[in-house]
């Protein structure tokens, strides 16, 4: 038996685990500080719940992390790429990393070169591919970087010059070579393509590290199982997958909270409000999954054209310190004591008034000593305090919402206690006993996907046969992701109509999703 | 004046007027923005000139860039159409270019045409054709003014170029859709050449100015400046009609047109609603089913705590948003200016009304 799935999620506060048997049922968890060096908070909180499990029946791992979000945002472990844009004679107006912050483009620039190439809008040469130039751009970036991006123009709707090109570089260089392919890692919009290959690239160290290191977690553990971690959207990337790109996982924390969530709840359609230490995010799940963002997302400064969900955060949290009164402002926030609420909040003998003790006082929490706080705030204070709460959420809640339709609200993560069980607007506050680690379950249940995104022409073949073939190639994609074939179903299909087109052209994007595959046999090592 | 350029520092605050100008549409202005940085980098601030300031005969370079937005963003200029243009223009009409100017002030092609005049190492002046941005290429104060938009010159990144004459400004326009499509939906174009003693006495002179202002005041509301949502509003002349918050977008497209509306309900009393509706950019604010802002006045959508200027792209539900009514260039609201460019222009069995209503 290889039923037991282990999700783990690292965010900037904290290190979450749990263990979800064959019928999603929690068998435990364990919630502890994020380490300085990650892994150590991976390796105890791996330790921590397999402790109360049979470990031969875990099949597989999970793992969501803000490790790549981090290593970009603090320039740290960032390796040195190759750029290699095939576009000429179009192009030449704008040169790779031109818009990124200089540090870290000083960091990251390696070799840049634009060549002959790329495809036009309906899939016909720019210009044949310059082998020449690839492989004179391949010996010149020899013992000069660590990683290539190759990024073709249209690449998402043909990617023969982008292939191409990958395969004339591994032959200078070796087949071992990272060369990321823009078509891999990002759709339309070449810029935001190259700058996500670039930054996959620049990741690759980062890539590894995490997961050599769930690999070696695991070993310790003598624990046999395979690794995945949580993409962007909420679905799967198999560890070898994910060293490759890296780029990926870098938004997945909000997402697998939300994912969590819809699954603890069973709610479809809801709101789910995650109060963390410092922050709360605020998103809207529609069928099961975050809406998403319709602005592009920037990642260290660098725009990409990632969806990642559309959330409102706001700097209001179990840890957040109460404010002087004075009658404007907030009353609490955006200053927060952080993970390190055990230790300066009143109810744990701290001098420093929070969010939580106010909570507790008001008796919507009960941990701590509610004398120890109650020797310091009044009962004036803590009323005005936790009306000022309410009406923070209740307005949160009311602009995520699209219509004035009431909906559930789902309250997740350690925090969930400040919100009120009544809030206007909504139909019903749902709480989990699970919900303070609804972020690792969300990766412990996460399922496997494949997409696509090309711009089709409708006048070539009819727009269903279009529609038929682009749902026909995610869901081959979501396969080979290792989505059980049975199960596997399309759950996006966006058509984006293109203006000044002649006939029917559109941009076509598909996802298909469907459960892993459960494990029969033991991968060789 | 004289002295005046377009710097590394002006850019942001053009791209937020150009936003404002472009009422939705346009073309996003991001690539327009890096491309135009780059070329300052590299051949220095653009100088901004009037064109009474400029040689009355000079021949003056109209451009734009042409094509579906989602083209665009893939294949974008190599920066040599613009010589390719003038050179057909020069080497047709025997006189020398002697600046560059944009053919609309909304959206990308406010700030392409700045990043061209750098790369031909020429000035820009500071007037464009509408002061504000319209989908079609004969929709223009000059066209009204009996001006051609031919000769036109279209060049693609590959060196090809069109130059042709069309009989008139309407005829123009589907010509260059044909050519466009087979440069692979992206050209730079050149349409009405014309003098600088022209564009002084025809064009509308200062629109670029004007962006930059605009966006000068968007910015001060961004930075949470005091009395800065005023300050914009009083300089464009305008008003709000509506705040509210976004219930629903719908987007398709027929014929070639990105069409759409946006519903908003008000934020203080839930049975006002607003519907905005957009052929590219936003044309008519209906509340209640009743006009109060019709093209070719201008309506720009804007987050009311934020103050970020709205393309129709990146419309959001839940978005908090002012609908801003901005009185269009006078020379629109006038029975010809209307029958080119009005409501009925856009298909719409409806009179223009003046901004705020017929009350």
């Amino acid at each position: 038996m290889t039923a037991l799935r282990v999700g783990l999620d690292v965010g900037g506060t904290n290190t979450d685990a749990v263990v979800v048997d064959e019928a999603g049922e929690v068998l435990t968890w364990h919630k502890s500080a994020t380490t300085p060096d990650v892994l150590d908070g991976i390796r105890s909180a791996l330790a921590a719940v397999l402790a109360d499990v049979d470990r031969e029946a875990v099949g597989q791992v999970m793992l969501g992390t803000t490790h790549p979000v981090n290593a970009l945002i603090r320039r740290r472990g960032l390796a040195r790429v190759g750029i290699l844009r095939i576009a000429a004679p179009a192009t030449l107006s704008i040169s790779p990393l031109s818009s990124w912050p200089r540090d870290l483009a000083a960091l990251v620039r390696g070799q840049v070169e634009i060549i002959r190439g790329g495809h036009e809008y309906e899939g016909t040469e720019i210009s044949p591919l310059d082998e020449d130039a690839t492989a004179a751009f391949a010996r010149d970036c020899r013992d000069r970087v660590d990683a290539i991006a190759v990024t073709g123009v249209t690449s998402p709707a043909n990617p023969d010059h982008e292939l191409r090109a990958r395969a004339i570089i591994t032959e200078i260089l070796g087949d071992d070579f990272p060369v990321t392919l823009g078509h891999e890692v990002g759709g339309l919009g070449l810029l935001e393509r190259e700058n996500s290959a670039v930054l996959n690239g620049a990741l690759r160290f980062v890539g590894l590290e995490i997961v050599h290191g769930l690999e070696s977690a695991l070993a310790a553990e003598q624990l046999d199982a395979d690794i995945y971690l949580t993409q962007n959207d909420g679905t799967l990337l198999a560890a070898a997958e994910a060293a490759r790109r890296p780029i990926m996982t870098i938004g997945s924390g909000p997402t697998n909270s939300m994912r969590g969530a819809a699954y603890l709840s069973g709610l479809t359609d809801a709101i789910v409000m995650d109060v963390g230490g410092t922050s709360t995010d605020v998103g809207l799940l529609i069928d099961s999954f975050p809406r998403e963002s319709a602005l592009a997302v920037e990642i260290g400064g660098v725009r990409t054209n990632y969806r990642m969900p559309d959330l409102i955060s706001v700097g209001l949290g179990g840890g957040s310190i109460l404010r002087p009164v004075d009658g404007t402002g907030p009353a609490a926030g955006p200053d927060s004591v952080g993970h390190e609420i055990n230790r300066h909040a009143l109810i744990f003998g701290g001098g420093t008034p929070t969010l939580s003790d106010v909570s507790v006082m008001s008796g919507r929490a009960d941990f701590g000593d509610i004398r120890l706080a109650e020797k310091v705030l009044d009962a004036g204070r803590v009323s005005e305090t936790i009306s000022w709460v309410d009406d923070r959420i209740q307005l949160l809640a009311d602009r995520i919402k699209a219509a004035h339709v009431d909906l559930p609200l789902i309250a997740v993560g350690g925090g969930a206690h400040l919100v009120p069980d009544r809030v206007e607007g909504v139909s019903e506050v749902v709480r989990h006993r699970f919900g303070g680690v609804a972020n690792a379950i969300g990766a412990a249940i996460a399922e496997a996907s494949g997409s696509v995104d090309r711009s089709m022409r409708y006048d070539d073949s009819s727009r269903e046969e279009c529609l038929a073939e682009a749902s026909a190639a995610a869901i081959d994609a979501a396969i080979h992701a290792g989505a059980d074939p049975a199960n596997t179903r399309i759950t996006t299909v966006n058509e984006i109509p293109m203006a000044y087109m002649p006939g029917n052209s559109a941009r076509v994007q598909v996802k298909a999703v469907g459960p892993l595959l459960a494990r029969t046999t033991t991968a060789s090592k | 004046m004289t002295g005046r350029a377009i710097g590394l520092d002006d850019i942001e605050d053009l791209a937020l007027g150009a936003v404002v100008l472009g009422t939705g549409g346009g073309g996003d202005p991001y690539v327009a923005k890096i491309m135009l940085a780059e070329a300052i980098e590299k051949y220095g601030p653009v100088p901004l000139v009037d064109a009474a300031d400029l040689d009355p005969d000079g021949l003056l370079l109209p451009v734009a860039m042409v094509g579906a937005p989602t083209v665009i963003v893939e294949k974008f200029p190599n920066g040599n159409e613009a010589h390719t243009v003038l050179r057909a223009l020069e080497e047709h009409r025997g006189d020398k270019g002697v600046a560059v100017m944009p053919i609309e002030v909304g959206g990308m092609n406010t700030l392409f045409p700045i990043a061209v005049a750098a790369e031909l190492g020429l000035p820009c002046v500071d007037a464009d054709s509408m002061r504000r941005a319209f989908p079609q290429i004969e929709m223009t104060l000059l066209t009204l003014d009996g001006i051609s938009s031919s000769p036109m010159t279209l060049a693609d990144v590959k060196g090809n170029y069109v130059y042709f004459d069309a009989q008139d400004n309407a005829t123009g326009e589907k010509l260059v859709r044909a050519c466009v499509a087979q440069m692979g939906m992206i050209a730079v174009m050149s349409a009405y050449p014309m003098t600088a003693a022209q564009c002084a006495r025809h064009a509308v002179n200062g629109s670029v100015t004007f962006a930059l202002e605009i966006g000068r005041r968007v910015n001060a509301i961004q930075q949470g400046k005091p009395g800065a949502y005023d300050e914009f509003l009083t300089f464009c002349e305008a008003q709000i009609l509506f705040t509210g918050k976004v219930l629903d977008i719908e987007r398709h497209t027929t014929a070639g047109w990105a069409r759409g509306t946006v519903t908003l309900e008000h934020l203080d009393d839930r049975s006002r609603v607003m519907r905005v509706d957009i052929q590219n950019e936003n044309l008519i604010a209906f509340e209640d089913g009743v006009p109060l802002a019709t093209v070719p006045d201008l309506i720009t959508l804007m987050d009311i705590e934020t103050g970020v200027p709205m393309t129709t792209e990146s419309l959001g539900f839940g978005q908090r948003l002012h609908v801003i009514g901005m009185p269009a260039h006078p020379r629109w609201i006038t029975p010809d200016g209307l029958a080119l460019a009005g409501p009925r222009a856009f298909g719409y069995d409806l009179d223009y009304v003046p901004l705020g209503g017929a009350r």
